[in-house]
């Protein structure tokens, strides 16, 4: 298990800024500097942070400065003084996760600049949670857009990242639950939560949290959201179960709840233990990729997504008619080739590519229709040598060979792949494909797994048949259809 | 400063996209770039000659990106110097810093906005870093930064019930800035600075700046600016303030953090029309530059009420 426990924690200033101010805001400090002491006596690499007040909106981000340095000040609670910090975070890490999200399907990118604005929940965790910057930390933000799926997803990547770091973490969500703030000056003595609904579902949540239930409270969050105004929809939670492996085998405890300013702030640890599963919910949320929640209202145009097909550097083309040139970088003055005569119109294109094998007939590897892309049967050859990985399936004399279909699908994805890029399109930009296999059920599970892992994200649609031969002396041939982005 | 009462000599609704900070390659910010949102630059260029020509001594700008929610907050101390880094966009925006307040007038606003039953706060740590968006758009309104400035926050809190509620309290925030001008003797410019239609892409070209994927992120959200400009330019502000609940709503408008509305209070719904000065979209969001001329408004209005008296 690479999360060896995880912790909720708040966000707001007042337990590290001004804890006197309240018995509450003193009991939230002494249960986060008890959660230090904990941290610190087990043998992990790394603190994993997600916060709810890390707001992004271009996909998410992962702080990838080794050490960010500010002062910082919150925008709320500025009279309660001012925050300087220097922080280690894990620069390698980040950039594992921020690829593992990509694998997913997410859009993600690292920062790295001097004075990027880190969060006060971010700070304040950090600053209680890991005096001396014992360990190092990673934190991630949370997308103001993203709902369930997509988070979960995070959560998932996450752990990818762990396992292929090796890297043992404790994982802590920067989060309120109830989020309901007084909108007056308010004597902080006097602190309650907003209102006794607010706290009764405050309480309910905790019940769940202290017997361990973290998956149940994560299929929760929509009604608690709705019903006590929740901090960013659960998001941290959301993200912390799916992390955790999304179930409810652990020993919960909850270290202290309290008001803070009107919402409810706790401190609540979770240890993986191997207690019997309890009955768990079937999660129609949960997905392995994430294929974009959004632009619902578009159909024909593209435009969420828009951004993501510019090329900064396509793959060497033969074009058989002229190409649409291609985004560069500097200027240049357009220069419109001369059309043979009797050549296609500019948005019927043929592409071949040397990166590809040999068509091994009258085709071209892609054509291009306007906004559709059609690619002839591409096998797993490889271009130049016609080599075939994982082996052909018979010999010269048709007498059957053992043959790799792991292989040869992962050499037909890559060609696919090539064509693609030498269209100006990804793989993402899979629309539909047919799929061909000389043995079914010899050969589908293998192909469907190595698929799931290359293809899945794109969210084609996809047929599979069995044929009795292909031409050439393979077992696996796809047939795509694209759609160019504007 | 005489003992004339203070006056608004206009108000522009300026958009605070670092994109065009960018874009302008200005010593105070960091990255490079190779220009781009040419339309709403140019547009800037045009409101800056305007501006040029009237005679104020400080700007007062109401802010999305100073996000609060017990009251609204106002800078209380004469001067800040920091680096602004946005936080969404910190590839395009580290911009160095360095402004004045004017304290007086500010406490003057709070002072009013009490009397008007809202929640007022003074921001008095000299740590603060003053959010990206007034940066943002004090450098497109005044890139000389030789005018004193007084920044409000956005208070969430009344948005948070409805946004019927939110404009209400920002109108009366608006009254209250009007009357501390006035009580102040002082000439001011007043800045709202948000975008229209704000549904964002999720995904950034590479480089930023490139333009051939620059468009409005739907149809719905063009539509809806070009009904709000059309208000604006026909000097119907208080349909305008009528229709922006579902304006908010629907084009998931910045318009919903309450700077137009405050300003549009502070104008007091103006019959005037506006001058929009340019429209463009910044990662798929509308952006307008508009100007309500609105000392010249009024100075024509009584020049109309004067001959209208004379014999
Ligand atoms: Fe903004």
């Amino acid at each position: 298990m690479s999360v060896v426990r995880g912790y909720l924690v708040p966000h707001r200033p007042q337990p590290l800024l001004a804890p006197h101010l309240n018995p509450g805001y003193t009991d939230l400090r002494r249960a986060m500097e008890q959660v230090a002491a904990e941290i610190a006596a087990l043998d992990v690499d790394l603190l994993l942070l997600y916060s709810t007040r890390w707001v992004s909106i271009l996909g998410h981000q992962v702080q990838a400065d080794p050490n960010p340095v500010w002062t910082h000040v919150d925008e709320e609670f500025h009279e309660l003084g001012t925050i300087p910090y220097s922080f280690r975070m894990d620069p390698e890490f980040a950039e594992a996760y921020a690829q593992a999200a990509r694998a997913r399907g997410l859009h993600c990118r690292t920062v790295a600049t001097h004075g990027f604005p880190i969060d006060t929940g971010t700070i304040m965790a950090l600053s209680l949670l890991n005096p001396g910057n014992r360990l190092p930390a990673s934190v991630v933000s949370c997308n103001m857009y993203a709902d369930r799926a997509e988070t979960l997803v995070l959560g998932k990547a996450a752990g990818d990242a762990l396992k292929a770091t090796g890297k043992r973490a404790v994982a802590v969500s920067i989060t309120a639950l109830s989020n309901r703030m007084f909108t007056e000056i308010i004597d902080p003595a006097q602190d309650r939560i907003s209102s006794a609904k607010d706290d009764e579902w405050n309480r309910k949540l905790l019940e769940f949290l202290g017997e361990g239930r973290l998956e149940d409270v994560s299929q929760l969050a929509r009604s608690f959201t709705s019903q006590a105004n929740a901090d960013s929809k659960c998001k941290a939670i959301w993200w912390l179960a799916s992390l955790m492996g999304q179930h409810n085998r652990y020993e919960g405890e909850v270290l202290s709840y309290q008001p803070l300013y009107g919402t409810g702030a706790a401190v609540v640890r979770l240890v993986p233990s191997l207690k019997a599963a309890k009955d768990q919910e079937f999660d129609e949320d949960d997905t392995e990729f994430f294929h974009g929640d959004r632009g619902v209202l578009q159909s024909a145009t593209p435009s969420a997504g828009a951004y993501a097909s510019a090329p900064a550097e396509a793959a060497p083309v033969t074009p058989v008619a002229p190409v649409a040139s291609r985004s560069p970088v500097a200027p240049v003055t357009p220069v419109a080739p001369a059309a043979p005569a009797a050549a296609p119109p500019a948005s019927s294109v043929k592409v071949n590519t040397a990166q590809a094998p040999k068509p091994v007939g009258a085709y071209p590897h892609a054509r291009r229709e306007g906004e559709w892309l059609f690619l002839s049967g591409v096998g797993p050859r490889q271009p130049g040598t016609d080599a075939i990985p994982g082996g052909p399936v018979w010999d010269a004399d048709g007498k059957p060979l053992p043959y790799d279909v792991e292989a040869q699908t992962r050499a037909v994805i890559k060609n696919v792949q090539v064509i693609l890029e030498a269209s100006g399109a990804t793989l993402k930009d899979i629309v539909d494909c047919q799929v061909y296999l000389i043995d079914m059920r010899r050969d589908f599970p293998t192909f469907n797994k190595v698929y799931a892992e290359l293809l899945g994200p794109s969210g084609a649609t996809r047929t599979t048949v069995e044929v009795r031969a292909l031409p050439t002396p393979i077992a696996v041939e796809l047939k795509v259809v694209a759609r160019l982005k504007a | 400063m005489s003992n004339q009462p203070g006056e608004i000599v206009a108000g522009v609704l300026a958009p605070h996209p670092p994109h065009l900070i960018y874009a302008e390659n200005p010593p105070q910010n960091e990255p490079r770039s190779e220009g781009g949102w040419e339309e709403l630059r140019w547009g800037y260029e045009r409101l800056r000659e305007r501006l040029d020509k009237l005679d104020y001594d400080v700007i007062l700008v109401h802010t999305p990106h100073w996000k609060t929610v017990v009251g609204t907050h106002l800078l209380g101390l004469p001067h800040f110097a920091s680096k602004s880094v946005d936080p969404i966009f910190p590839n395009l925006f580290r911009y160095t810093y360095d402004l004045q307040v004017d304290v007086p007038l500010s406490e003057a606003i709070a002072a009013e906005g009490e009397r008007e039953g809202l929640v007022m706060k003074m921001m008095r740590n000299p740590n603060f870093r003053v959010d990206y968006g007034t940066i943002t758009a004090c450098h497109l309104v005044n890139p000389r930064w030789d005018k004193p400035i007084v920044v409000l926050s956005s208070n969430r809190a009344y948005f948070y019930y409805s946004n019927e509620v939110g404009d209400a309290t920002m109108l009366a925030l608006g009254r209250a800035t009007a009357r501390a001008i006035a009580q102040s003797g002082k000439r001011a410019l007043l800045v709202a600075t948000n975008s229209l239609s704000h549904r964002h892409f999720t995904v950034e070209p590479d480089p930023p700046e490139d333009m051939s994927h620059e468009h409005i992120y739907n149809m719905n959200q063009h539509l809806w600016d070009m009904r709000m400009l059309k208000l604006m330019r026909e000097g119907k502000t208080r349909q305008l303030v009528a229709e922006l609940p579902d304006f908010n709503e629907h084009a998931v408008s910045e318009c919903s953090d309450g700077s137009l509305t405050w300003l549009l209070g502070a104008l007091d719904l103006p019959s005037y029309p506006a001058r929009v000065h340019a429209y463009g979209t910044v990662i798929g969001t509308g952006n307008a530059i508009v100007e309500w001329p609105h000392a010249e408004a009024n100075a024509k209005a009584a020049k109309r009420a004067d001959a209208e008296v004379a014999p």
